[in-house]
């Protein structure tokens, strides 16, 4: 494409239907921790 | 409406971000422009807008990008409901464990009162802590990943249950076949050789408070004694790290991280994140302060200044990553194809329903912010959750339950923020603490570009070797 450059291969609508093990890591906002918030986590899969 | 994009322009790049699919486009201006007025299916009325302004040869081809965007379900995705995958109730899988209700620091921002979370100093006592491993494996069901984290005050202050927790913990792994991790956070004037050796014997995660420049920490984190701390801290977390080189420590399994605080005081805390850099760690955060009615908080006025900021430190971050000296910043990590699931993007932090805190005494609070706070308390070790309601209120309050998030663009990447934060602005969990979100949006628009930038650069290198 000329215009438009597409950086990543989402996954996101698919997750829909096969997400939801829960096996990932918490992710706590407050900032006395970590305040990773779920953006910035990765799935355990 | 539901926002279903969002656009914006970093250091001079355009970028689209498809919300309900997560695709991340790099654009030209003309395209930037043109989704002003594109839904989807208005290519008459997109040229009729810009004819003026662009070729109509270029507004064509830029149209027939968009349909194959749309065609590809990176542009205009369905909306997202709440998928089946959300289960109904939570399964509680994590645990912060009040260890010690005390602290040998009086950091100038402390919500939890210098440690005591406004009740009396007090430690844990074995007894509870190992009760709390019984109840985190009794209530997480099938999960098998688990854990807990040994928090304060300043956990090291209490070592003696530190360790009965630990073992007990890893004995409680072999007969359950669950999986503990286990992390401890420390502002690091305790963390002698003999509790490091221990702590990286049994496999824990570390964050360690510093505040970036010296004289930053020390104004923040004076000591009972109103000493300044950066000196020990500082020479107990190079300890520390040194000793932790050359083994399997790495983010996602058992990580060493360095976490400060920002303050009113520190705006320009990119200067902040560099020192800790230079000071040779290089697994980093920096979070802005959560305070009402404080000189030190911030309000709707601090905005443009702390936005600024994080330019800044994004540039930083990339000129330093350019230069082949880059560093982890925990904000700006972000996995835009592997991401974690709807249904998980939904439970958010887990506060209430996935994630509990165990006050020293063995109650139970929905996070380890609202310990002490009235209202809050869901029951205790020895009879269990007794509120019931509680956790459910939790459990439906996300994204798209809150009338504030759930048309806004960053919905998915940032589960709605802290409930803790939004009780303490609003007295109620289901209304966001604002400022709090303005910063998230920014943030979260650093990380794409940050994201896109490596992706690029990768590309490019891929490129010229081929």
């Amino acid at each position: 494409m000329k215009h438009i450059k597409t950086v990543n291969k989402p996954s996101m609508q698919k997750t829909l239907k096969t997400g939801g093990c829960g096996e990932c890591q918490a992710s706590c906002q407050s900032a006395c921790k970590t305040s990773c918030t779920v953006g910035n986590q990765v799935c355990e899969k | 409406m539901k926002a279903r994009i969002h656009k914006f322009v970093q250091n001079g790049t355009y970028i689209l971000l498809d919300i309900n699919s997560g695709a991340v486009h790099v654009i030209d201006k003309m395209i930037y422009d043109i989704m002003d007025t594109f839904t989807g299916g208005n290519d008459a009325e997109v040229i009729a807008v810009w004819e003026n302004t662009y070729k109509k040869a270029d507004l064509a081809e830029a149209l027939n990008e968009l349909h194959a965007l749309m065609d590809e379900g990176e542009l205009f995705a369905p909306d997202i409901d709440v998928p089946p995958t959300f289960k109904q109730k939570g399964l509680v899988k994590s645990l912060c464990l009040m260890i010690a209700q005390d602290c040998n620091l009086r950091c100038k921002y402390c919500f939890g009162d210098g440690g005591s979370y406004g009740q009396e100093r007090a430690i844990m006592s074995p007894e509870t802590g190992m009760k709390a491993v019984d109840f985190l494996i009794k209530s997480s069901g099938p999960r098998k990943h688990l854990e807990m984290d040994f928090f304060g005050g300043e956990p090291l202050i209490n070592m003696k249950t530190v360790k009965a927790v630990t073992e007990y913990a890893r004995k409680r792994e072999q007969e359950t076949g669950k999986k503990f991790k286990l992390t401890l956070t420390t502002n690091g004037l305790l963390l002698n050789d003999e509790n490091i050796k221990w702590l990286n014997d049994n496999n824990f995660s570390l964050v360690l408070s510093l505040d970036g420049r010296k004289e930053v920490h020390d104004a923040m984190r004076p000591d009972v004694g109103g000493n300044g701390s950066y000196d020990r801290a500082l020479r107990n977390f190079h300890k520390c790290l040194d000793s932790r080189k050359g083994g399997e420590w790495d983010y996602r399994g058992v990580y060493t991280y360095l976490r400060g605080t920002y303050t009113k005081k520190n705006m320009d805390f990119t200067k902040d994140v560099l020192s800790m850099n230079d000071e040779g760690f290089d697994i980093l955060s920096m979070e802005p302060v959560v305070l009402k009615d404080s000189p030190l908080g911030f309000t709707e006025e601090d905005l443009p200044r702390i936005r600024e900021e994080y330019d800044k430190l994004t540039d930083a971050y990339m000129q330093r990553h350019r230069e082949g000296r880059g560093f982890f910043f925990f904000h700006f990590n972000m996995d835009l194809s592997n991401g974690p699931c709807v249904a998980k993007r939904l439970s958010g932090c887990g506060a209430g329903h996935e994630y509990f805190a165990v006050a020293e005494n063995g109650d139970l609070y929905p996070c380890h912010q609202f310990v002490g706070r009235e209202g809050y308390r869901l029951g205790s070790l020895d009879e269990g959750v007794t509120n019931t309601e509680l956790p459910a209120y939790f459990r439906e309050s996300h994204v798209l339950n809150k009338e504030k998030c759930r048309d806004c663009w960053s919905r998915f990447f940032c589960s709605g923020g802290c409930h803790a934060n939004a009780d303490l602005f609003h007295g109620d969990i289901r209304k966001p603490y604002e400022v709090g979100c303005e910063i998230q949006k920014k943030r979260l628009e650093c990380a794409i570009y940050v994201q896109a930038m490596l992706e690029l650069e990768k590309l490019e290198k891929e490129d010229e070797t081929a």
